[in-house]
């Protein structure tokens, strides 16, 4: 076995590793050494995916002295490799960039609390990314919303304990519906393990055993996995609570930890249901429905609202909604589509919320549109970078937001019947919509301020850094070169989707 | 000569030249004095008195526009206070019978096509459970074929177990513990929270005291019974964690904080979790790379049913069992006083 072949455990470990240790820490120190495990992380990955481009498939990865059916596994291919590598520098990069007003949001005091949420945030994305046990992707997604939580509450004002306690309850009602469908697929297959349980479950439906079981498991995994991810009617918990959470834990939030569940609920319908199973039960349908819903009227949603980052936060329900519709296509480019929009919004959401946090901190943390006028002005980087991020979610070219669009609309022409033309009117629609409220925005905070609100102009509380800025700008670099050069990613994307089923 | 001067001042070009010199063309200007000189005034009032009497009519209307919009919100909000929370809270408690009975009906069909309980034909029983029952004790050195399967069989979820019972007591610290001021002087809230906690402090309840003076080491030692013998008797790292979880709270509210916290004081806490967590992340990071790579760990088994056997399941419940301990022991103090 390679050496290579050990980077995805090793990065595991250390995440959780770096998670116990950055207790102890004080503010600084932990900053420092969470920034050095994202890095890190995202060194190996890297190196891994590299490993996994030059050899044919995908290799499991013990976790002890025990093989597949009795110990634990993780499984590695081109498309988890790809994913943990984006996640992991979007992470880094998230940190980097907007752990620069932590102090205006969290005690001092708490703060390395903070990274140590950071560090196990990351440890359970990658876990869900890797993991081929169904088991342990539960346990990790119960590290991943207690870290969410915490991540929000951080801030400590009614606002946000109020949008705390609404996430955990509507977060632990979908975890116990996932451990439902998790129990109830073991008692119907016996095993947790996904290459087993597929096998089991390809067989069930062969005879025709057990199908109200398998429905019902499903639809509960599909309903709490989507609940974590907040899919359209369930996404009640997600504006408030990015809203009123930190602004770099909100960017965490929207960007990586809902990518997390996304990306687990693909697992279970490729490589433990099975997509044709998926396919004969009707749930695809009913993803369909909230997947269209949520694209248009997120966005109405997000062009009702007066706080800037309340709009971001129903704009993600909305991305949500274009991934989910990629999803409910039930067809291999249809996903590609969906991953790779994923992955787009993964990288645009974090430097919205961070960009619009630094204008907002550099016009006297209003954040309403009226003061956002000129904005870009006072604070540059931010204003370029939110710039960027509004044109990849609105999908103008050159950005990566126009790629996963072409590509979910080119998925939709295929489908048959009525529902391309209901795929493309969506589209179309949703995307005027996004237009309208991002680009909107952009051509306000690019207004040139009268002479008075100039001379009025408070200055910030504490400006960013350099260091902060260019962690900004990179992604926004990052968004422009997954513009152009998506093809690697998009064939890792499909070559590993391929080797799924 | 004068003609074709007066011509000349008609022409297109004419008229340009004059426009640029004098702004405007002095013929029309000409024009609006007579004009305004030859209106009638009477009907310039007119013309100002409708427009008055229309602006008037306009802001009525707004007026009254704006009356039946705060109307109809008054309407509203007096409907939402009176008769509209009945209405609403009725169709809320009916939409939440319906989802229940749906959600209820659902699940009873399930559990009606799920395979009977304790079957032997269920598919749970296969190869999987088979091996553990039958070559648990040998594989692992654990006779307790629990511990075996989840410390050794399936160790990483154990690890996310106990990384859940950490970050769980992370979160509560950044929600309820009071942290001193820079210079290291307590905050107001501090004085408030140790005033208010001391006052429902049992002083001296000889009862209490009595009884845990008597309880206390038999409690502690039981959970250390339980821990250490883990892998030989039902019991391990989480029942036992509990156990001394238990005892030391029992402590603390039978004696105070004053002298609990000569033995326990929130670094204690740091130091045992990090220890223990990173000595469980540490030596299993060693286990599973040579799980991994086919590499043999050279850790011995031992005996089975000795006490020093199943190679890394002893260490690790007592790892297991001091994580527990301490997070039952803090989530106590937090909720009691925001502190250690």
């Amino acid at each position: 076995m390679a050496f290579v072949q050990n980077f995805p455990f090793f990065s595991i470990l250390l995440c959780m590793f770096g998670g116990i240790v950055t207790s102890v820490l004080n503010k600084k120190a932990a900053k420092w050494a969470t920034l050095l495990i994202a890095f890190a992380v995202f060194v190996l990955n890297a190196l891994t995916w590299r490993y996994t481009l030059q050899t044919e498939g995908s290799y499991a990865f013990m976790m002890g002295h025990f093989p597949a059916p009795w110990g634990n596994e993780i499984r590695v291919g081109r498309l988890e490799a790809a994913l943990a590598t984006l996640f992991s520098l979007v992470m880094f990069l998230t940190l980097a960039a907007g752990v620069f007003n932590l102090d205006n949001h969290a005690e001092p005091q708490k703060q390395n609390l903070f990274f140590v949420m950071a560090d196990l945030a990351l440890a359970a994305l990658l876990v869900m990314l890797y993991t081929n046990d169904l088991f342990t992707a539960y346990v990790f997604i119960e590290i991943n919303t207690i870290a969410a939580c915490a991540l929000i509450m951080v801030r400590q004002n009614g606002h946000t304990l109020v949008s705390a306690t609404r996430y955990m309850i509507m977060n632990l009602l979908a975890s116990a519906t996932t451990l439902l469908g998790i129990s109830m697929l073991y008692g119907i297959t016996g095993h947790l393990l996904m290459p087993q349980l597929q096998q089991s479950v390809a067989a069930l439906h062969q005879s025709g055993q057990y199908q109200v079981p398998l429905t019902v498991v499903i639809l509960l995994l599909t309903v709490g996995l989507g609940i974590k991810s907040a899919l359209f009617p369930f996404h009640v918990w997600a504006p408030d609570a990015y809203t009123n959470a930190p602004p770099v834990s909100a960017g965490i939030l929207s960007g990586l930890v809902s990518k997390g569940y996304i990306f687990l609920l693909i697992k279970i319908y490729y490589r433990v249901i099975g997509i044709e199973v998926i396919r004969a039960q009707y749930v695809l349908n009913i993803l369909f429905v909230f997947g269209i819903l949520g694209m248009i009227l997120g966005s109405v949603s997000a062009i009702r609202q007066q706080d800037v980052r309340r709009m971001i936060a129903y704009s993600s329900v909305a991305q949500i909604g274009y991934v989910f519709m990629g999803l409910s296509m039930g067809t291999q480019a249809g996903t590609v589509a969906a991953i790779f929009h994923m992955l787009v919004h993964a990288i645009a959401k974090p430097a919205l919320f961070i960009s619009a946090a630094a204008m907002t901190d550099a016009s006297g943390e209003h954040k309403s549109f009226h003061f956002l006028r000129g904005a870009a002005y006072r604070e540059k980087a931010a204003g370029i970078a939110f710039t960027i991020a509004s044109m990849s979610m609105v999908g103008i070219p050159l950005t990566a937001g126009f790629i996963s669009k072409v590509r979910l609309s080119t998925a939709g022409m295929s489908q048959p019947g009525f529902a391309k033309y209901i795929i493309l009117f969506a589209l179309a629609l949703s995307t005027l919509l996004n237009a309208v409220y991002f680009l909107q925005t952009v051509v306000h905070i690019y207004r040139r301020p009268t002479l008075e609100e100039q001379l009025t102009a408070p200055c910030p509380l504490r400006p960013m850094r350099k260091i902060n800025r260019l962690a900004l700008l990179s992604l926004s670099a990052l968004t422009i070169i997954l513009g152009i050069l998506s093809g690697p990613i998009i064939q890792s994307i499909f070559v590993g989707l391929l080797s799924f089923s | 000569m004068s003609k074709r001067n007066r011509d000349w001042g008609n022409t297109l070009q004419g008229r340009f030249l004059r426009s640029m010199r004098f702004g405007c063309e002095p013929l029309d200007s000409l024009l609006v004095q007579r004009l305004d000189a030859s209106r009638d005034e009477s009907a310039v009032r007119a013309l100002e008195a409708e427009d008055t009497l229309r602006e008037l009519q306009q802001n009525e209307r707004v007026a009254m526009a704006r009356d039946k919009q705060v109307d109809f919100a008054q309407d509203v909000l007096e409907w939402s206070q009176s008769k509209g929370r009945k209405v609403i809270g009725r169709l809320y408690a009916l939409l939440s019978i319906v989802i229940c009975v749906t959600v209820i009906v659902l699940l009873m069909e399930t559990v009606m096509n799920m395979p009977a309980f304790g079957s032997p034909a269920a598919p749970a029983n296969n190869e999987v459970a088979a091996r553990y029952i039958e070559k648990g004790m040998e594989e692992t050195g654990a006779v307790n074929i629990v511990a075996g399967m989840i410390l050794d069989y399936r160790a990483f979820d154990t690890l996310g177990e106990s990384t859940v019972l950490y970050i769980a007591a992370c979160a509560v610290l950044i929600l309820l513990r009071i942290d001193r001021q820079k210079d290291g002087t307590p905050t107001q809230e501090l004085i408030a929270e140790e005033a208010d906690d001391r006052a429902f402090e049992p002083e001296n309840d000889r009862i209490l005291q009595g009884s845990a003076k008597v309880l206390t080491p038999i409690v502690l030692l039981l959970g250390i019974y339980v821990i250490l013998n883990g892998h030989l008797s039902p019991g391990g790292g989480f029942s036992g964690g509990a156990i001394v979880g238990a005892g030391l709270i029992l402590y603390l509210n039978a004696f105070g904080f004053a002298r609990a916290s000569r033995f326990f004081t929130y670094k204690t806490f740091t130091t045992v979790s990090l220890f223990s967590l990173s000595f469980y992340a540490l030596a299993k990071t060693y286990s599973f790379y040579c799980g991994a790579n086919g590499i043999p760990s050279g850790i011995p088994l031992g005996t089975p049913g000795a006490i020093l056997s199943s190679g890394l399941i002893l260490p690790l419940n007592i790892c297991v069992g001091m994580v527990v301990a301490c997070t039952m022991y803090v989530f106590f103090c937090l909720f009691r006083k925001g502190g250690l």
